[in-house]
């Protein structure tokens, strides 16, 4: 491609073309679609873990004036397939999980349909439920592969034997909270379902994919997808939780179809989001680590046990990263799930590489303090030569880079390593290191077309932009591959009107979707030339990626912990990352992305704990009172750097996604910073202050 | 039981009548289509709901409609015009081609929010601006906050502003964003802002 | 949300007929906390009686060197007061640790006091609770206990109340000016809160139809050298694990007097006697801080629970009480 190696475009920091709308708040998210005599929809929850509906009493709620219809399992149209259990909304009365919907009223305002819904009585033939996740459950078992299409366990070598002979060992178990996506616009939809030549169903969905909605409706509903639009301009953030659809869209839809001709509108309530929005499953890690006394790796076993819901199973792939990460002879990964009586766990910002960057980067700092060697030279030290595991080169790897770029930026080697010696007023301080990576990923299918209007361009795909930026950074992309200032490009994204597209989902986005564009336009010029002349159009769909190399994005993170010496409190003035991350399309978008990712990261490590309570399978903490985010006050000094890094055989552009990678390894930075500030390693996060407090008390 | 109001919101009065049990922000979204402030959590735990109401900062979510008869209401969207003196309003910012929106008069806050990218996905977007320009309304007051030294006249610093701004929660996490561009803003219209 | 009658009476003493003439009729003041329940469904009131205009929303001074606060007084404008900020900062520091600036806009002086608690399920209408249901069980016990009480808790009920002002209030002997069906009175505002025993249905001493007008703070020389430290997960925007509200007197090296209340710990903000008669005649030492602790948290009683349960809030909330007055301390030193 000639743009990648003269890029105008791709490259330049331009403003979000969608600023203005969002700063004014004239952006039209999904329940604000201009819909006249819009019913609304509130859900009806089981307040049980697992049983049986034996009576629901509607009489009350149907009473209510303005109530248009109360949906049961014994009034709900029959769906065509319940394959997928999470969408088999109200098919029959069993009870999975607590806050499962079982009953839907739909009323001509939002104060009548969740008064009503408060009025449907309802009995059950209670069960006993299973919600606790432990280590050492007898019932643990090995799914056929893990998200999405991994293998469950890897083994080479022999782990064991190379931990008995070991020089140095670390043997220890760590474990993420359960976390909630909680994207800040609730998942939300206004259906619509026309009666006339047979149906058709309009839905404006948060969704970080169209396309993929609609297919898994289809197939919910029996319809032909031609019969199903999806349309979503805006998403108000998702972080994985709107990747897939969940229950709601299939209420919302269920809902229109009880009301032929009239809209519907459906929000999640935020503490419904607990139940019925997926989440990030708990993991429990057993990292071994076993090396010789110069830091070589002669052992690295990831041990993994999580749960997942007795009617969805969903594996976080949490071992998959340490199985690339670092060279050694002897690896072995596993994976365990306990299937409880809870909801459904699905993606969370970097599933996998999150939590399972946790464990092994803290085992890392573990391991360079038993060697009394700097962690960032223990990391140098174990850098595969070749992808572990597959044997393939890599089509850039640059850890050591950012770890060495990391260092210089953040002052690293003026560090003296001994814990809990330094002293800032009433603060503890320390610093930490740890590493990132999020896999180069591209989706199979994606289709752009790009037409000559005037003497514009427009490009269509029914992509999304969930505040990553697609409505810039797709234009600057196109106006490259097709040698035009960015200012002649439009993009028309977020309606399955616009040719198919992947869900914006494992940092895939701009990989796919760009590759689409960049072959459209190659299309384009090639049938017409440089002036096509006014709605000339060609299409163009992603290939299939290089599979000689394995590709990834690294990045290394720094923190400095400040640890309150009376209280106890956790702060954490300081982030630096360091990324490298192929070819930046837009600085000024990628930078929010990476400080994003690392400041829900530190949201992870200080803060984020969905508290279930066994008793009743419920997460009590379910809402944002309880459910402690970062504010702003928590955050003070988060710097993002790149790499200038020329990967040739990732894509066209260039370009590695940066959706998730921010995310990766903060906890652990945070972590060992906290060991390094107070001497305590906190191996379950969050880190709160109770957890650093005993050591408080007997210094 | 309904009632009827009126409400002055960004400048025209609307004229309503509403269920008791209706919030100021359900009034604005779902009878008015005001859609600019946005429902987050709808219990006063994230501040996307934000508006001004007689010049203050607000939730609306917790606000019943029934009580702003005849109060003043100012969303993201009237910013501009309730805060700046149309000679002051600037153009919008960039490159000029938005998905819509593209000739609208922004307030220099808004302005400064596209310029440090203070957002990502947007949703909480229109409550922080709002709640930045309460908020420096406030602190042209002199009111102190949480992290004012003792006695002390607050100087509008990284920790006053992210104090002042932690009633706005930003999933997408453009804090470190969203504090230099209300010091570009306040600094814009003459306020003294500390490093 | 059931639906509800909504009215705005001309003067408070209407709006006390009023309410006290429907057994289910609940002011509506600020409303940060009562449509909060309203959507939860914590409270179903058939009517909702509107004082927020009625109120005075003056920072009055007595004769005798009191402030008046009217009960309409928004936190925010209380915290800004300068004679507050002079004579009382640990009043103006609580309420800026409380909720955020757009909640501070909002709360009133007089309603803030009368906040519930925070209890996960207590707002959960579908858990037990015999605060919200009396009778029904308690579901913290055994649960989610973090955020529970240390101090004076039963069997019933181990919630805490969760204001910040109240914790600063209750140290500066503020006083409560309560309208009622039966006239007006006056009530310490130590003695508004009470503890569950075994009806922790109740949160204060006020009847219905009470209506809370204004709050006096007598003056109080002490409480020029007054702070409030609030620890808690997270760095703003979130309610206390413990809190200290303090005031001391320095003389010679030798505390005179002191008052202290803890907030996080307890279903009343908990005025600290015993630690202020340790403190009493003390030398400044951060041994007699913790001795004073110890004192008032000789009857301390953790809880059990979910990640943990509560006990660290005992050595937190005596190193907090310890740093708090260090602080106070060395700060009247310079």
């Amino acid at each position: 491609m000639t743009f990648l190696s003269a890029p105008d475009a791709i490259g330049s920091d331009l403003p979000r073309r969608d600023g203005p709308a969002k700063v004014l708040g004239t952006a039209v998210y999904a329940y604000e679609t201009p819909a006249d005599g819009a019913a609304y929809v509130h859900p009806v929850q089981a307040t049980i873990a697992r049983g049986r509906i034996t009576e629901l009493d509607t009489t009350a709620a149907e009473a209510l004036d303005g109530v248009a219809a109360v949906l049961t399992p014994a009034t709900t149209e029959r769906l065509a397939s319940t394959d997928d259990r999470e969408l088999a909304a109200l098919q029959d009365e069993e009870v999975a999980f607590r806050g499962q919907v079982i009953a839907l009223v739909v009323a001509d305002s939002s104060e009548t349909a969740r008064h009503a819904a408060s009025l449907v009585e309802v009995a059950y033939a209670q069960q006993a439920h299973d919600a606790e996740l432990r280590a050492d459950r007898d019932d643990l078992y090995a799914p056929e592969q893990v998200n999405p299409t991994f293998p469950t366990d890897t083994a080479e070598g022999d782990v064991e034997a190379a931990l008995a002979a070991a020089e140095v060992t670390v043997q220890q178990t760590y474990t993420t909270a359960m976390n909630h996506n909680n994207p800040m616009e609730p998942h939300a939809t206004t259906a619509l379902w026309d009666p006339a030549d047979g149906g058709s169903l309009t839905l404006w969905d948060s969704t970080q994919g169209v396309h993929p909605t609609r297919a898994a409706l289809a197939r919910v509903f029996g319809l032909d997808e031609q019969r199903i639009r999806v349309v979503c301009p805006y998403v108000g953030g998702g972080f994985g939780s709107k990747g897939q659809p969940h229950v709601n869209v299939v209420l919302a839809a269920l809902a229109a179809r009880a009301l032929p001709g009239q809209p519907v509108r459906l929000a999640l309530t935020r503490q419904q989001m607990f139940c019925l929005a997926g989440y990030r499953t708990p993991t429990i890690l057993r990292c071994s680590l076993g090396a010789d006394r110069d830091g070589t790796l002669t052992a690295l076993a990831v041990d993994v046990v999580e749960q997942t819901s007795r009617i969805k199973e969903f594996a976080e792939q949490t071992g998959v990263p340490a199985r690339i990460m670092y060279a050694t002879a002897n690896r072995r990964t596993t994976h365990r799930l306990a299937a409880l009586d809870v909801p459904v766990p699905s993606w969370m910002r970097a599933p996998g590489e999150c939590p399972g960057m946790f464990g092994p980067e803290v085992a890392m700092d573990e391991l360079a303090e038993r060697l009394g060697m700097d962690p960032i030279d223990l990391r140098v030290r174990n850098e595969p030569e070749v992808e572990p595991g597959s044997g393939k080169p890599f089509s850039s790897r640059n850890l050591v880079g950012c770890l060495r770029e990391g260092a210089e930026r953040f002052g690293w080697s003026r560090r003296d390593p001994r814990p809990g010696v330094r002293r800032r007023g009433a603060w503890l301080v320390g610093t930490g290191v740890a590493a990132s990576t999020y896999p180069v990923n591209r989706m199979s299918q994606s289709t752009a077309v790009i037409r000559r209007v005037g003497d514009r361009y427009v490009a269509e795909i029914g992509a999304a932009d969930l505040g990553t930026g697609t409505w810039t950074t797709l234009p600057q992309i196109a106006a490259d591959a097709l040698g035009v200032p960015v200012s002649r490009v439009e993009v028309r994204i977020g309606d399955t009107d616009y040719p198919m597209a992947s869900v914006a989902g494992g940092s895939s986005g701009m990989t796919t979707w760009g590759s689409a564009v960049v072959e459209a336009a190659r299309a384009l010029r090639e049938r017409y030339g440089n002036e096509p002349p006014d709605g000339a159009a060609a299409s163009g769909s992603v290939g299939r990626p290089d599979d000689r190399y394995a590709m990834h994005a690294f990045g290394a993170q720094f923190a400095e912990a400040h640890i309150h010496t009376d209280t106890g409190e956790v702060r954490v003035p300081r982030l630096l990352g360091v990324f490298a991350a192929g070819r930046i399309i837009n600085p000024r978008t990628a930078r929010s992305q990476f400080i994003g990712g690392m400041t829900m990261g530190l949201s992870m490590a200080l803060h984020e704990s969905s508290v279930l309570d066994p008793r009743s399978g419920h997460v009590v903490n379910h809402d944002l009172a309880e459910y402690h985010i970062t504010v702003n006050a928590d955050v003070s000094e988060i710097e993002a750097y790149w790499l200038p890094e020329h990967d040739p055989h990732v894509n066209a552009m260039g370009s590695k996604g940066i959706g998730e990678i921010g995310i990766v390894g903060t906890a652990a930075a945070v972590s060992n910073a906290v060991w390094h500030a107070c001497g305590v390693r906190v191996r379950d996060l969050p880190i709160t202050l109770d957890k650093v407090l005993p050591a408080l008390e007997e210094g | 039981m309904h009632t009827e109001i009126t409400v002055r919101v960004d400048g025209a009065p609307r004229r309503l009548t509403v269920d008791t049990r209706t919030t100021l922000l359900d009034a604005l979204r779902e009878r008015l289509g005001v859609t600019s402030p946005k429902k987050g959590c709808d219990h006063g735990q994230c501040g996307a709901c934000t508006v001004l109401s007689g010049g203050k900062r607000v939730l609306s979510c917790l606000t019943l409609a029934v009580t702003q008869d005849g109060a003043r209401v100012t969303t993201a969207e009237g910013l501009a015009a309730e805060d700046t003196a149309p000679d002051e309003r600037g153009p919008v910012d960039g490159d000029g081609r938005s998905p819509d929106d593209t000739d609208r008069h922004l307030h220099p806050v808004q302005r400064a929010f596209i310029d440090r990218d203070a957002f990502q996905c947007g949703y909480c977007t229109p409550g922080q601006v709002v709640s930045a320009v309460g908020m420096l309304r406030e602190f042209a007051r002199g009111w102190p906050s949480a992290v004012t030294e003792g006695g002390r006249e607050p100087r509008l610093d990284h920790a006053e502003i992210a104090e002042r701004m932690s009633g706005n929660l930003c999933r997408c996490a453009a804090y470190v964003n969203i504090v230099p561009a209300i010091q570009q803003a306040a600094a814009e219209a003459g306020t003294e802002v500390a490093g | 949300m059931r639906p509800f009658d909504y009215r705005s009476p001309a003067d408070p003493a209407e709006a006390v007929r009023t309410v006290a003439g429907d057994p289910t009729a609940v002011f509506l003041g600020g409303g940060t906390n009562l449509v909060d329940h309203l959507k939860l469904g914590v409270v179903a009131p058939r009517l909702v009686v509107g004082v927020a205009g009625l109120l005075s929303t003056e920072v009055e001074e007595l004769d005798s060197g009191t402030l008046r606060i009217g009960a309409g007084v928004s936190n925010s404008e209380l915290a800004a007061d300068p004679r507050v900020r002079e004579r009382f900062p640990v009043l103006s520091q609580a309420l800026l640790s409380g909720a955020s600036g757009q909640l501070r806009n909002m709360a009133t002086t007089g309603g803030n006091p009368l906040q519930r608690t925070r209890c996960v399920y207590f707002q959960d209408v579908t858990t037990p609770c015999n605060k919200r249901r009396p009778g029904s069980g308690c579901s913290a016990l055994g649960g989610w206990t973090r955020n529970h009480a240390i101090l004076g808790a039963s069997e019933q009920c181990v919630a805490v109340h969760p204001s910040d002002m109240a914790v600063a209030m209750t140290a500066l002997d503020a006083e409560v000016r309560v309208l009622g069906p039966d006239g007006e009175r006056t009530v310490p505002f130590g003695a508004l809160h009470r503890l569950p025993g075994d009806t922790p249905e109740r949160d204060t001493v006020l009847g219905h139809g009470e209506l809370i007008t204004a709050i006096d703070l007598p003056a109080l020389p002490i409480a020029r050298r007054s702070a409030y430290r609030k620890v808690r997960d997270r760095a703003s925007y979130a309610f206390a694990l413990v809190s200290v509200a303090a005031a001391v007197e320095v003389r010679d090296g030798v505390i005179t007097d002191a008052r202290i209340a803890f907030g996080g710990v307890a279903h009343v903000p908990w005025r600290a006697r015993r630690a202020e008669d340790v403190l009493r005649g003390s030398e400044v030492s951060d041994r007699r801080y913790r001795a004073a602790a110890d004192a008032e948290l000789a009857d301390a009683r953790p809880l059990d629970g979910l990640d943990g349960g509560n006990g660290f809030k005992i050595p937190l909330l005596r190193r907090t009480l310890a740093a708090t007055l260090r602080d106070l301390v060395r700060e009247g030193a310079r």
